[in-house]
C-alpha cells in the first residue's frame, strides 16, 4: 500500500449527502479488474450520458476540479454495497482523501486499506468547508495524517480523530497480510483451542 | 453480563493491536464478483489459508431466464458476463474450494442458500463479500459484509482485523397488523433511525415480534441492517433456530448437535446487559411501508402521499427530497396508492425466500397481473420447494413470470434490469440512483405489496385486496 502523510491540491466540494457506492461505482463496472479505466468510473452516470459524452455541468468535468485530490462531502458518505470500486474510482480519478461527517462503516474500511484516507469532521465544518470552496473554485486544502489537521481553504485548521492503528499502516504503507502473518502462532493456537472447545465448527472430513 | 455480540467477539479473539482486534473467522462466503480477491492472490502469490472454510456461490451474475439456463454457461451472449462465471469456476477450482454455481441444485443467493445449507449458526463468525451479509445474523451470529482487500485478507489468513463497534439494541414489540411484514417492520425501522443511524453499530433485534418471527422473517430483517448503516444485525438463537438448522448438511449431528445446542443456549444477551443505545418499535403501529424516493430511509406508509419539499423544515433535507422526486419523476401530495408501475421484482436475498413466494402467490391467486411481473426464488432449493407447494402454477396462472435462482434485478448485473424511466415495485433493499440499472426507479416494499401492484398496475395497499385466510 502507498503510504499516506501529507496531502495538499485541489478540493472539490460534492455538496451533496448519501453519495452510495452505487453511485460512485454503478454495479455494472464492478466486474472491471482494478486499473486506469476507474478514472472514468467513478461517479460515471452523474459524469457521463448514455452515449457516453461528458456533462458538462458536473463538477468532476470542470477545471480544475479534474485535477482534485481531496473531496469534501455530505453525510453518510459511501453507504451501501460493499463493493471496493468505489475506492479504486476516487484512487483512480486521483482522490486520496474525503471529507465529509461520516461514511458506511465498509466503504471506511475498504478505504483504509487502499491509503485513501477518509476524514471524519462534524456536521458544521464540514458545511463551512464545502461554502468556501463554492466560493472560491480551485481552492487547496491540506490533511495531515501525522498532526492530524485539516487545513481549510482560509488556512484554518481542523483537528480529527484517526484509529491509531489505521493511522500506522496509513503513514507506513504497511502490509497488512504481512503484518498479519508475524500473528501465525496466535493464530494457529486460536485454532487448537477452537478445535476442542467447539468441534463441531471443524469442516467435516 | 454481556451482549450475543459480546459473546461472539469475545470467543473470536484472536490478537489485540492497539484499538483494533484480529477476530477469528470460521466461514467466509464470496460470489463471482469476488474477483478481485483472487486477483489479488495471483499477483502476490498467496494462498488460501483454509479453503474449506470458503464457500462461493453464483448468483449476482447469474441468469435467471430459464432458457438461458439450460443451455449452460458457454451459451451465454455477453462475453463479460460469462467471464464472470467462468472466473469464479476457474478460482475455485485453482483452490480447492466448494461451489455451488450453475447447475447446482444448492445454487442460490448466498444469503439465502447459505443458511439453507447449515452455514449460518448461532456463535461464529462469518463474513461476505457482500454487504447484505448481515442477513445471517439471524441466527445468533456475527455476520458482517467486507470488501475485496478485507475478503483477500480473510482467505490469506482466516483472521480479519476490527475495531470493536458499539452496540445497538432495537426492540420491537407488540403484533403485526393484518398485511405487515417483516419488510415493513425494517423499512419502519430504517425510515425512523435513518440510513446512516447504526454506523459504528452492531444491531442486536430483540422483543416479542422477532421472538414470534420465523427464520425466514428473521433474515429479511437483520438482511436491511445495512441500509441502516449497521456493521451487523443480530437475533438470539431460539428453538425456532435451532428447528431450522437441525439435519442440514453443515449442521453438526448426533452427539456433536447435543454438545452445540447447549453451547448456542448460552449466546442470548444475559438479563440486564448493557447496550450502547436503544431504539424501541411498536410493531402494532407499523403499515405496509413503500419507498418513494433514492434510499431505504424514504419510505412511508402506503396510506401516505409524497413528501412535499416545500413542507420540509430541515433545509438540507428539502433539497434532498427535491432531488429524489426529480430521479423518481414523482409530484409532491400525490397518493402513494396513485402512483402507475411498469414492472414488478419478487426476489432478492431480502425476499426471495418460501415464505415470501408464499405470500406472494396468496395475493397472485385474487387476479391476474397487468404489468410485467418476475418471480425469481433465492435459490434452487427455494424454488423445488415453491413448485412442490405449487406456487409456480399460481403465478404463471397468474400472468407472473417464474424464473431461475439469482440475484437477478436486484444487482442488475445478470441481464435482467429495468430500462432507463421504468418504474419498479421491487422486493429487493435499495432504491438508490440505478441500482436496477441506470435510470430505473424502484420502490421497495414486502412480498405481498408487489403482488398487489402487480395485480392493479399501480402501487395499492394490499390490505384492501382482501384475501385474508
Amino acid at each position: 500500500m502507498e503510504p499516506f502523510t501529507t496531502l495538499s491540491g485541489i478540493a472539490v466540494p460534492l455538496d451533496e449527502a448519501n453519495l452510495d457506492t452505487n453511485q460512485l461505482c454503478p454495479t455494472r463496472f464492478n466486474k472491471v479488474a482494478k486499473g486506469p479505466r476507474f478514472r472514468d468510473i467513478l461517479l460515471h452516470d452523474r459524469r457521463f450520458n448514455a452515449d457516453g459524452s461528458e456533462k458538462p455541468d458536473y463538477i468532476l468535468n470542470q477545471e480544475p476540479y479534474r485535477q482534485a485530490v481531496i473531496a469534501v462531502a455530505g453525510r453518510n458518505f459511501g453507504v451501501g454495497s460493499s463493493r471496493e470500486t468505489a475506492v479504486f474510482g476516487l484512487m483512480g480519478f486521483g482522490i486520496r482523501s474525503v471529507i465529509a461527517p461520516n461514511f458506511g462503516d465498509i466503504f471506511y474500511n475498504n478505504s483504509l486499506k487502499n491509503g485513501l484516507l477518509p476524514v471524519r469532521l462534524p456536521g458544521p465544518t464540514v458545511e463551512l468547508l464545502i461554502r468556501q470552496l463554492l466560493a472560491r473554485p480551485g481552492a487547496t486544502m491540506t490533511v495531515d495524517l501525522p498532526e492530524q489537521v485539516v487545513t481549510g481553504p482560509d488556512g484554518a485548521r481542523h483537528r480529527f480523530e484517526v484509529a491509531p492503528l489505521s493511522r500506522k499502516r496509513l503513514l507506513r504503507g504497511l502490509d497488512e497480510i504481512a503484518h498479519t502473518q508475524e500473528y501465525a502462532g496466535a493464530i494457529r493456537r486460536f485454532e487448537q483451542s477452537q478445535a476442542s472447545a467447539f468441534p463441531w465448527l471443524q469442516p467435516a472430513s | 453480563m454481556k451482549t450475543l455480540f459480546d459473546k461472539v467477539w469475545d470467543n473470536h479473539i484472536v490478537a489485540q493491536e492497539e484499538d483494533e482486534t484480529l477476530l477469528y473467522v470460521d466461514r467466509c462466503l464470496i460470489h463471482e464478483g469476488s474477483r478481485h480477491t483472487f486477483d489479488t492472490l495471483h499477483e502476490r502469490g498467496l494462498g488460501v489459508a483454509h479453503p474449506d472454510k470458503i464457500f462461493a456461490f453464483s448468483d449476482h451474475y447469474i441468469p435467471t431466464d430459464p432458457r438461458t439456463r439450460a443451455r449452460g454457461v458457454a451459451s451465454l451472449p455477453d462475453p463479460d458476463i460469462r467471464n464472470m462465471i467462468e472466473l469464479l469456476e476457474r478460482n475455485t477450482d485453482e483452490y480447492g474450494i466448494a461451489r455451488f454455481g450453475w447447475g447446482d441444485e444448492r445454487q442460490g443467493i448466498l444469503h439465502v442458500a447459505g443458511p439453507e445449507l447449515g452455514l449460518s449458526q448461532p456463535g461464529i463468525v462469518l463474513v461476505g463479500a457482500d454487504s447484505h451479509t448481515s442477513t445471517h445474523g439471524a441466527f445468533g451470529n456475527l455476520s458482517f459484509g467486507i470488501g475485496a482487500s478485507e475478503t483477500t485478507h480473510v482467505v490469506a489468513t482466516q483472521t480479519i482485523w476490527q475495531r470493536r463497534p458499539e452496540t445497538l439494541r432495537i426492540s420491537i414489540e407488540g403484533t403485526l397488523g393484518f398485511g405487515v411484514t417483516a419488510k415493513d417492520i425494517i423499512l419502519a425501522v430504517i425510515a425512523k433511525i435513518g440510513i446512516g443511524g447504526a454506523i459504528g453499530y452492531a444491531i442486536e433485534y430483540a422483543g416479542s415480534t422477532i421472538a414470534r418471527m420465523s427464520m425466514n422473517e428473521r433474515m429479511t430483517v437483520c438482511n436491511m441492517s445495512i441500509e441502516a448503516g449497521g456493521r451487523a444485525g443480530m437475533i438470539a438463537p431460539d428453538d425456532t433456530t435451532y428447528q431450522f438448522l437441525a439435519g442440514r448438511s453443515f449442521t453438526p449431528k448426533g452427539a456433536a448437535w447435543d454438545t452445540a445446542l447447549a453451547f448456542w443456549r448460552t449466546l442470548p444477551s444475559d438479563p440486564g446487559a448493557a447496550f450502547g443505545k436503544e431504539v424501541e418499535l411498536d410493531a402494532a403501529s407499523v403499515a405496509p411501508m413503500v419507498t418513494w424516493g433514492t434510499n431505504p430511509e424514504q419510505a412511508l406508509p402506503i396510506t401516505g402521499r409524497v413528501p412535499d419539499p416545500e413542507r420540509e423544515t430541515n433545509a438540507e433535507r428539502r433539497g434532498e427530497y427535491a432531488k429524489a422526486l426529480a430521479y423518481m419523476g414523482l409530484q409532491p401530495n400525490v397518493p402513494l396508492g396513485d402512483i402507475a408501475v411498469d414492472r414488478v421484482f419478487i426476489g432478492s436475498c431480502t425476499n426471495g425466500r418460501i415464505d415470501d413466494l408464499r405470500a406472494a402467490a396468496a395475493v397472485a391467486k385474487l387476479g391476474r397481473a397487468v404489468v410485467p411481473t418476475w418471480v425469481v426464488p433465492g435459490s434452487e432449493g427455494v424454488k423445488r420447494q415453491a413448485e412442490a407447494e405449487g406456487l409456480d402454477r399460481i403465478f404463471t396462472a397468474a400472468g407472473f413470470e417464474w424464473r431461475e435462482a439469482g440475484c437477478s434485478m436486484c444487482t442488475a448485473i445478470n441481464g435482467d434490469q429495468l430500462t432507463p424511466g421504468e418504474r419498479c415495485a421491487s422486493t429487493s433493499n435499495r432504491n438508490f440512483q440505478g441500482r436496477q440499472g441506470p435510470g430505473g426507479r424502484t420502490h421497495l416494499m414486502s412480498p405481498a405489496m408487489a403482488a398487489a401492484a402487480a395485480l392493479r398496475g399501480h402501487l395499492v395497499d394490499v390490505r384492501e385486496l382482501g384475501g385474508r385466510n
